[in-house]
């Protein structure tokens, strides 16, 4: 297990509580899933370490809207890599709530599908094999396409505004 | 008890094989090594299925086969066909050498 | 025509080197086959019964020579000579060995095709009008919008995991011939009050085990927002479609389960929180594209040609086959010349490595080397002058390729079935092969007309043929292969989903059967009534009449 972010391999500073587990003390950095934050909202906000929620398919991220900047980190689970919701999860907490924290995949995240997640504004990974491999497999990933078409919030340009610059450009040399 | 043989297809090229005697693949059904009963039949599949040979078949499964005076022949006609070729198209596949 | 520019071009082929390097890993053992499904899938590698299955992507249906050409020759390298067209405006070929595929991708991505997303839960290929650009009835040429499409679903980063496959089809016209209410999302073209053009959004039809004509979910959305509005849809079938079951996980059952208002409303919702953001297109975008269509060089003819007319009164031949598969064009003195892949007695869509080439040099010397497939199975030479379609039906007759029977009995859309498809329950070519050779004769199909004969070998319906005047679908009863008839479908404008008329039919009986309900049409039609017609008007109680009388 190792998780990658920003071009490096990372600690685990989190601890992910289910819905029935006790809560450890109040220092932990804690990661609930979403159901468990709705219900104990105030008490979780209240506590001393960071705080972390976990959306499963079929959560709605839409339920965190006024919270978002008490949340370090989102973790999306990916129960199988064919459950393509979190890849919505993440656009909608990114491009439309403007959740700033860490947004890491969880789950069933494999090499190939990595680079779709990075574009949909997750920008950590929690992989199932061991951290230089994970690093590895990342970086492959990220390069393995320099082309993309759908404008998403991940900053990188498209084709279409590739174009229109590249337009510009030749407009101006010609005038 | 009915006749099993198990087939699956070939990694590389993709063409319909059959596990025989020895443990390998076969492009000829009556290359097959057959299983009587349940219990060899499971036994097979299981041989078939270990993780080693997956770089070497694809999606191996038992089927149903009689012994017949031509050989081996497949109980379904989806089987007869793979050990032949499209019906449509007697040129192709096994059926054409 | 589009032509790739550097983006696209570096687009196919950093994808086809991803490809070859999951194939590399596939073949070492680096991962395994539950891991390199999904991606084979995802380029279009099936495995099907006897070997792999290349499925490779037509946008929209339109080639150029140089691509066809290429077809036919990858059939020639890779393959057994021969290559299968779809009802999806796709080839297949039957035959590549997964070690040479990714060469095989790299050739087509020498001349800008590719095999991306015509498999896996993703956005697949988009269909259009085989006649865009040529048709006369035709508002606007659709493929603008279709190459816009297929640029904002070529790996769309949320929508490559969908929970199931969608498929996005668009009309021009209001002669709909891409059946559009039976896909995910269909489009229609048309004008608003304001006299713009737009489309109508049509959702969730589909065919497959729960078959549903779709619903319209916006009357007109604007063409600057289509693409948003396309995306508001996605999202929301990403999110709330079906994933607990898989024949429940198409768009068409969270239309049924939630109602076409409920989607509706969401689809609203969603797409009012990003209707002006960067997915809105300008005019000035689309304007490119349209240019990238513009028509070609027609030259200014009379619409009448005296050698053409001398040709069709010399040759019987020649004048049936532009009775059936010639379609008026929108340029005076140009015609659409329709190329059937349906010989009598022959596989429907299935055409020979030589043949390609020889459609590939016509189009290039009559046609301003364009060439269409349609989702019926044939292709189309869309801009020939009436001048050179005598020229055009000899070379094509020389060749095996001149059946004159367009829209006839014997133009019947069969998929693989069991000949080839692993998921057949039994075959449907050798139907189609029987029921031509039945109605070969084309004094006969004159006298019948216009009736679809729709062919599939499961319940999965590729064969189209819930959308069949007669639908055919092939099971299996007991180790038997035998045959289900459905009446009254239609994919056309009037859409329409066939009833099921009984109790299923062997094969030996199966061509009787259709040859009985073929016989009373012709005794009770009224004036000009297609088959269609005469159904729609008496129901299906005198068919099953003669089809079960006294059983
Ligand atoms: C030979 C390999 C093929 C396989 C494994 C295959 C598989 C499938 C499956 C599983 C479905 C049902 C999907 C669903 O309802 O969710 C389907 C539908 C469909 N397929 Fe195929 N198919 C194959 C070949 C073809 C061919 C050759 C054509 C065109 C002739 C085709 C065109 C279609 C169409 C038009 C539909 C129904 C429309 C829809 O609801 O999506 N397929 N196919
Ligand atoms: S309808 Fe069934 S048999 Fe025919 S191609 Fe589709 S999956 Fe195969």
């Amino acid at each position: 297990m190792a998780i990658v972010k920003n071009d490096s391999v990372i600690e685990q500073e989190w601890i992910t509580v289910e819905a029935e587990d006790d809560l450890p003390s109040s220092d932990e950095n804690l990661i609930v899933p979403l159901a468990r934050f709705k219900e104990q909202r105030d008490d979780l906000l209240g506590r001393n370490g960071g705080l972390g929620v976990l959306l499963n398919p079929g959560d709605a991220p839409e339920d965190l809207a006024g919270d978002l900047d008490r949340l370090s980190i989102i973790t999306v689970n990916f129960p199988a890599y064919t459950d393509g919701r979190g890849y919505s999860y993440g656009r909608v907490l990114r491009e439309r709530m403007g959740f700033k924290g860490e947004l890491r995949a969880i789950g069933d995240v494999l090499r190939d599908q990595i680079l779709l997640m990075h574009r949909c504004g997750f920008d950590s990974y929690d992989l199932k094999v061991d951290g230089e491999t994970a690093l590895t497999k990342v970086r492959a990933a990220l390069k393995e396409m320099s082309v993309y078409y759908q404008p998403t919030g991940d900053g990188r340009a498209t084709a279409l505004s590739l174009r229109e610059r590249r337009r510009a450009a030749m407009e101006q040399k010609a005038s | 008890m009915s006749l099993q043989v198990v087939t699956a297809n070939r990694l590389d090229d993709g063409l319909v094989v059959f596990l025989t005697a020895d443990g390998g693949w076969s492009e000829n059904i009556n290359d097959a090594r057959t299983a009587d009963g349940k219990e060899a039949a499971n036994a097979l599949l299981a041989e078939a299925s270990a993780p080693e040979l997956d770089v070497v078949i694809v999606g191996p499964y038992l089927i149903d086969v009689e012994q017949q005076d031509s050989g081996l022949v497949p109980t379904k006609y989806r089987e007869v066909l793979r050990t032949k070729g499209p019906s449509v198209r007697a040129d192709l596949g096994y059926q054409a050498v | 025509m589009y032509r790739y520019d550097d983006f696209d071009r570096q687009l196919v082929q950093e994808r086809t080197e991803q490809f070859r390097e999951q194939v590399k890993r596939r073949l070492s053992g680096d991962i395994t086959e539950e891991q390199f499904r999904p991606l084979r899938l995802m380029n279009g590698v099936y495995l099907q019964l006897h070997a792999y299955m290349l499925r490779v992507a037509v946008p929209y249906g339109t080639l150029r020579c140089d691509q066809l050409r290429e077809l036919g020759g990858i059939a020639r390298k890779y393959d057994k000579g021969y290559g299968h067209f779809t009802t999806r405006q796709n080839i297949q070929y039957n035959w590549p060995k997964l070690d040479e595929i990714p060469d095989a991708l790299l050739d087509l991505a020498n001349v800008e095709m590719h095999a991306i997303q015509t498999s896996g839960n993703c956005i697949r290929n988009t269909t259009t009008d085989q006649y865009a650009g040529a048709a006369a009835d035709e508002i606007e040429d659709p493929r603008p919008y279709c190459e816009l499409i297929r640029q904002w679903s070529t790996f769309h980063p949320e929508f490559t995991y969908l929970p199931r496959k969608f498929k996005i089809a668009v009309t021009g016209s209001p002669n709909d011939r891409a059946a559009v209410k039976v896909h995910d999302i269909g489009l229609r073209m048309h004008y608003n009050d304001a006299g713009e053009t737009g489309f109508e959004v049509i959702v969730g039809g589909g065919l497959g085990r729960t078959p549903f004509v779709g619903k319209t979910v916006r009357d007109f959305i604007g063409k600057n927002d289509l693409f948003s509005y396309l995306e508001a849809i996605l999202r929301v079938y990403n999110r709330f479609g079906r994933r607990d079951n898989k024949y429940k996980a198409r768009i068409k059952i969270l239309v049924h389960e939630l109602g076409v208002e409920e989607v509706q409303r969401l689809v609203e919702e969603e797409w009012a929180q990003i209707k002006d953001g960067s997915l809105k297109v300008g005019d000035a975008e689309i304007a490119r594209y349209i240019e990238q269509f513009a028509p070609p060089a027609f030259e200014a003819l009379s619409d009448d040609d005296a050698d053409f007319e001398r040709h069709k009164s010399e040759s019987r031949a020649f004048s049936n086959w532009v009775r059936s598969n010639v379609i008026e064009h929108k340029q005076p003195g140009y015609a659409i010349a329709n190329v059937s892949l349906k010989p009598i007695g022959g596989i429907p869509g299935d055409a020979t490595d030589t043949q390609m080439e020889l459609v590939a040099d016509l189009s290039e010397k009559y046609s301003f080397g364009d060439v269409r497939v349609t989702h019926e199975q044939n292709l189309v030479l869309p801009h020939v002058k009436k001048a050179d379609l005598f020229a055009v039906w000899t070379a094509l007759e020389g060749a095996g390729l001149g059946t004159a029977n367009l829209g006839y009995v014997t133009d019947i859309i069969a998929c693989p079935g069991l000949d080839y498809c692993a998921l057949a329950t039994a075959r449907s070519i050798p139907l189609s092969q029987r029921i031509s050779e039945r109605f070969g004769d084309l004094d006969r199909q004159h006298d019948i007309g216009e009736l679809k004969i729709k062919i599939s070998g499961c319940i999965n319906a590729c064969g189209h043929h819930h959308v069949g005047h007669i639908g055919i679908l092939g099971l299996d009863k007991r180790g038997k292969e035998f045959y289900q008839i459905t009446l009254g479908g239609d994919a056309s404008q009037d859409a329409s989903i066939g009833k099921i008329v009984g109790a299923g039919f062997s094969e030996a009986e199966v061509v009787d059967a259709i040859e009985s309900l073929v016989t009373k049409y012709i005794d009770i039609r009224d004036g000009g009534e297609r088959f269609i017609d005469t159904y729609r008007r008496v129901g299906m109680d005198p068919f099953k009449e003669v089809l079960y009388g006294d059983r």
